[in-house]
């Protein structure tokens, strides 16, 4: 084990996929002489040098459908988009081709793919390039969507991901990437996509959470236990395949839950968890699940509003004192 | 050329058009659903580029892609399986019409979405480069209506900024669905469009199968031989509507006439005849055993069975991955607990 | 050219349907096949399917009017025609039915019928409104559904729980406190067995009993009254009563179920059926109905009903051909057509064809009963429950299992000589049930 960054655990997955595998490379905008805009990718260049790290025109379709053509014909490319706000521009081949490909021809193709895309807001840059959408993509079957809240995590399902045959979508938090934590240090260390994890064990309420509100999460859960309650938290880490089973396992026994993302609460991921929860665990309910989520607004620039608009610590404490009428 | 190249040539053509007559027969029957864009009239440009296509050549094209799955090897009765959803299939009847592919073959499909395959098609010269296979050459198929689309223009600029061993091929058959090249594209030639990323190319006629083979084939070993993305315009026409139930307002029956003298299957005869490669008898002969292949092909689709309910829940993903039946599969088992 | 759809007929007792909805309206598209309206019969709710494609031109038949079979509901036109209202009578006239009175276009529709329509509409507004206003819930008491769930465990009434959730909703932290008082009470048995725990008093002090009810008897009770009247009143019932070893059933049922996975376990009843079959194959007189004043029909098929309760009656579900199925064919049959019944989506063929009639009230400890012949068959038998009664075995008493069943049968086709022969042979197979499974 070695306690580092969100960003050093993403960047030793990768690094350490590239040095296994010949095939795998990545692609995408500045992630070459820049060194990534988030650095992810710092001094990939000098070591894998230009074929396998290619910086790419700012061309979004361009990025991911060549990625899928080059995995097509058993290259293991990791396609970087900047941002998932950019991700609109090659919306086509992230939904409509990857996940529909290996079926639509009765399974002969296979995609080998990564696409990387940043989500998240907090940063003050405005409405196009504040979203956490992830919920739409983890709407279409075909495609994995993938979103870790923990460094440890982040490096085993980066390298699961690359290692899968079929195409993933990996969503790292903008915000997420100084968050600390201890990460196995074996070349070998693999997570499973489509399992969920209970990062926090309690009794009294569940807190289902991924990616950034895992962090919000545990910290909510700190003020919590304060009060005396015990939250428990789930950490779906892939929104498809969704892993409801530790979800329901744990509501058996809280009866009281809160389902916390970073994206807007309409059509989101808390939609989806608590509809499965009243399906699954109806008569095990005893109150109202809470969905707490970002105010439904573009988000504004200004650092005060911008902040009033996205999920705060304090959110996830207040709904869970809510669920369980504390 | 030897003679009995000649014939296989002309029989293919002869193959695809009787396919596509039954296949509209058997639309109007019901027996095959969706779209169905035939390729009437367009023969000579699959089997030209067809015949000279060597076997790691990829080849991928949009959705009119029947006339290009049997110029690509596919048996006619395993596409006509297809158009008719069974599991002998190309695509295990889950593709359709517009989703034909053999890998094996070096076929990767039929694409319905309009220009999206192009960036793909970048991205699978960029495999072969990447892995060393120098002689491979990316084939890449669109209509007119293509280039109109940002896809289009992504995945040409991509291919000439990394080099790659593309030869995009624009079938121009003169209408993007309903609306007309001058309506729709800003310059009449498809062809210029390469200009603008410095990418040589050419404008061909494309009723004539020998021409097509010609012409191509000169261009393909250019891009073979490292010389990079290849722009060729294939000017051609498609005899019927855009699909099925296409009403053809756009386009005046004179016009149609006109380019029905040009028939390529007709012109091909005429200079087999006229060179005397062939006899009238010996092209006849041709023609019936076509009949026969194609008979065989629906008796073949009609004959073979349906998917299995199973199939349904398969190839969502490569790996096994927990399915879920209508969102209910954890419902079902709790229950059950 | 305009088609009149009929009221079908959807089983071979089926006198009229009621209409309970129409699915496609006036005016709109209809497919050959597609699903135009929902009628109710005796015994379910089955979807009409129209024959013809075209525009649904007319509803001749209002919701929630019963019709009888053939009777016309519908005019269904060609795209564009406009068949005149002399038209429409010629061809309902056609079809066998009166000429509808001539339902009100859409201009001269009565002020009133429209006034109703709004004030129609303004209720449902209101209902929703006071369900947004979080108002008392039916039952009384506002409670999550774990308590709910719990308080049926506990066999508590909810009533009596206050409620600490928002607006007095009753959650799990309370059921657990009412328990927890229970036993501090020193009522700890009550509280771990509340089951016993007698009704609480009447809320009414005497001579105020609550106010005589009069309910609308359903379709199915109705069918079921006019049944077993005429079998009553009109054929000659004679009873004989038999009391069965079933020492060896219950052992050979105990040894094959073992081998049987959960859910395909074989009852007494499905031994039972198979039992009856064999015995009526060799008694083809009780496997009869009456033909006619000088004529009784031997069926070729046994055929064996089996009475289901259903929610507000009862139902028949028959065994096709239960001389030739092995008995775990026959149990997973009448297992799969009486979870039908109950949930009201039998098939026809599933309610069709009974040649004779099985009741078994062994399940509610009934020790024995006469049942009234289903008709047109000309026999019952009527199961009690399977016992634990002392017996006397070479001068020692021991344990035994025994059950007894009534056969009621029709005078008019058989006779007590021949039935008790019949109840004779019946004992051959229930008392030696491995010749159930040769």
């Amino acid at each position: 084990m070695a306690r580092m960054t969100m960003r050093e655990a993403i960047s030793k997955a990768l690094w350490e996929e590239m040095e296994r595998d010949e095939n795998v490379f990545i692609q995408g905008e500045e992630v070459g002489v820049w060194g990534g805009t988030y650095a992810v990718t710092k001094g990939f260049l000098d070591r894998f040098g230009e074929k396998r790290v290619r910086d790419t025109p700012i061309a979004e379709a361009a990025i991911v459908g060549s990625a899928i053509g080059a995995a097509l014909v058993g290259l293991r490319p990791v396609a970087e988009l900047m941002t998932i706000n950019f991700a609109f521009a090659a919306m086509d081949h992230i939904v409509n081709e990857a996940p529909k490909l290996h079926y639509m021809f009765g399974g002969q193709f296979k995609l080998p793919l990564v696409i990387r895309a940043v989500s998240g807001g907090g940063r003050q840059l405005a409405a196009t390039h504040s979203q956490t959408p992830d919920a739409i993509f983890a709407h279409f079957p075909g495609l994995k969507v993938v979103s870790p809240g923990t460094p440890a995590d982040a490096k085993g399902l980066l390298k699961s991901a690359i290692r899968s045959d079929d195409p993933v979508l990996f969503i790292e938090n903008a915000t997420l990437y100084q968050a600390k934590g201890e990460v196995p240090e074996d070349e070998d260390y693999l997570e499973p996509i489509g399992k969920s994890k209970i990062q926090r064990e309690g009794e009294d309420v569940t807190i289902v959470a991924y990616s950034k509100t895992v962090q919000l999460a545990m910290e909510a859960a700190d003020m919590l236990a304060e009060d005396g309650i015990e939250a428990e938290i789930v950490d779906l880490r892939s929104l498809r395949p969704l892993d409801m089973e530790p979800v329901i396992e744990s509501f058996k026994r809280t009866n009281r839950a809160v389902v916390a993302e970073e994206g807007w609460r309409g059509y989101g991921v808390g939609s989806e968890v608590s509809a499965r929860i009243y399906e699954l665990a109806f008569d095990y309910v005893d109150a109202p699940v809470k969905r707490v989520a970002q105010a439904e607004v573009p988000l504004p620039y200004n650092q005060r509003l911008e902040q009033l608009a996205i999920v705060q610590t304090e959110d996830i404490y207040n709904a869970a004192k809510e669920v369980i009428y504390g | 050329m030897e003679k009995s190249e000649h014939l296989n040539l002309y029989q293919e053509m002869v193959v695809i058009r009787r396919i596509e007559e039954r296949a509209a027969e058997l639309y109007q029957k019901g027996k095959i659903g969706g779209f169905l864009h035939l390729y009437i009239g367009q023969e000579a440009v699959s089997v030209g580029i067809g015949s000279i296509r060597q076997p790691q050549d990829r080849l991928i094209t949009a959705y009119r892609d029947h006339g290009w799955a049997i110029s690509a090897g596919i048996d006619p009765k395993y596409v006509m399986a297809e158009l008719l959803g069974k599991v002998d299939g190309t695509s295990q009847g889950k593709g359709g019409s517009m989703h034909m592919a053999d890998t094996e073959l070096n076929f990767w499909g039929g694409h319905a979405v309009v220009g999206a395959h192009i960036p793909i098609a970048a991205g699978m010269a960029l495999g072969d480069v990447y892995q060393g296979n120098d002689d491979a050459v990316t084939i890449c198929m669109f209509g007119d209506g293509a280039t109109n689309i940002g896809f289009f223009h992504e995945g040409l600029n991509l291919s000439k900024v990394w080099n790659l061993p593309v030869l995009w091929v624009c079938e121009n058959n003169q209408y993007g669905m309903g609306t007309s090249v001058e309506r729709a594209s800003a310059v009449s030639e498809i062809r210029q469009k390469a200009e603008g990323y410095g990418m040589p190319n050419n404008r061909i006629e494309g009723m004539n199968v020998m021409t097509v083979r010609e012409e191509t084939s000169k261009v393909l070993e250019e891009v073979r031989n490292g010389g990079g993305p290849y722009l060729l315009e294939i000017v051609t026409y498609r005899f019927r509507g855009h699909s099925m139930g296409d009403p053809e307002r756009y386009r005046e029956k004179d016009e149609v006439k006109k380019w029905e003298d040009e028939d390529p299957i007709g012109v091909f005869r005429n200079y087999l005849l006229e060179e005397e490669i062939a006899s009238e008898e010996e092209l006849d002969e041709q023609d019936e055993e076509a009949e026969v292949i194609v008979d065989e092909a629906v008796d073949f689709a009609e004959s073979s069975p349906d998917p299995d309910d199973e199939a349904l829940f398969e190839h969502i993903y490569a790996e096994p991955t927990p399915v879920e039946y209508r969102g209910y599969a954890m419902a079902q088992e709790s229950e059950e607990k | 050219m305009a088609e009149v759809v009929t009221m079908p007929k959807l089983g071979f007792d089926m006198d009229e349907g009621k209409l309970v909805r129409w699915v496609i309206p006036e005016g709109d598209p209809v497919e050959k096949g597609a699903v135009i309206a929902e009628i109710e019969t005796d015994k379910a709710t089955v979807e009409v399917e129209s024959g013809y494609a075209g525009v649904m031109f007319r509803h001749l038949a209002e919701e929630d009017t019963a019709l009888p079979v053939n009777a016309p509901i519908a005019v269904i036109a060609d795209e564009g025609e406009e068949p005149s209202e002399d038209e429409i009578d010629s061809l309902v006239k056609e079809a066998g039915g009166e000429a509808p009175e001539k339902a009100p276009t859409k201009e001269d529709k009565p002020e009133e019928e429209a006034e109703e329509k709004e004030e129609k509409e303004e209720t449902e507004e209101e209902s929703v409104e006071e369900e947004d206003a979080d108002v008392t819930p039916a039952g009384g008491v506002r409670s999550s559904p774990l308590a709910r769930r719990m308080a049926e465990d506990h066999d508590i009434e909810l009533k009596k729980i206050e409620g600490s959730g928002p607006q007095g909703r009753v959650v799990k932290k309370d059921v657990e406190d009412y328990l927890e008082s229970m036993r501090q009470e020193g009522r700890e048995e009550e509280a771990e067995a509340v089951e016993r725990v007698l009704e609480p008093m009447p809320a009414f002090a005497p001579g105020e009993a609550p106010e005589d009810e009069v309910v609308e008897m359903s379709r199915l009770r109705q069918a079921i009254g006019k049944r077993m009247q005429n079998s009553n009143q009109n054929f000659p019932h004679f009873y004989l009563t038999r009391n069965y070893k079933t020492d060896q059933m219950m052992a050979l049922r105990k040894d094959i179920n073992q081998l049987l996975p959960e859910g395909e376990k074989i009852s007494v009843n499905d031994f039972i059926v198979k039992a009856v079959a064999l015995a009526l194959r060799r008694y083809p007189n009780l496997n009869a109905s009456i033909e006619d004043k000088t004529h009784i029909r031997r069926h070729g098929q046994v055929n064996v009903g089996v009475a289901v309760a259903v929610e507000g009656g009862l139902m028949t579900v028959v065994c096709k051909d239960a001389d030739q199925k092995p008995v775990r064919l026959i149990a997973r049959e009448v297992r799969e057509m009486a979870i039908r019944a109950r949930e009201r989506k039998v098939k026809n063929e599933d309610i069709e064809g009974s040649t004779f009639s099985i009741s078994n009230l062994g399940m509610y400890a009934i020790d024995n009963f006469a049942a009234i012949i289903n008709p047109p068959e000309a026999a019952i038998l009527a199961v009690g429950a399977v016992q634990k009664v002392p017996d006397v075995v070479d001068g020692e008493v021991v344990v035994a299992s025994r059950m007894k069943a009534t056969l009621s049968a029709d005078h008019r086709v058989t006779d007590g000589a021949e039935a008790a022969e019949f109840m004779e042979v019946l004992a051959d197979y229930l008392e030696e049930p491995m010749r159930l499974l040769l």
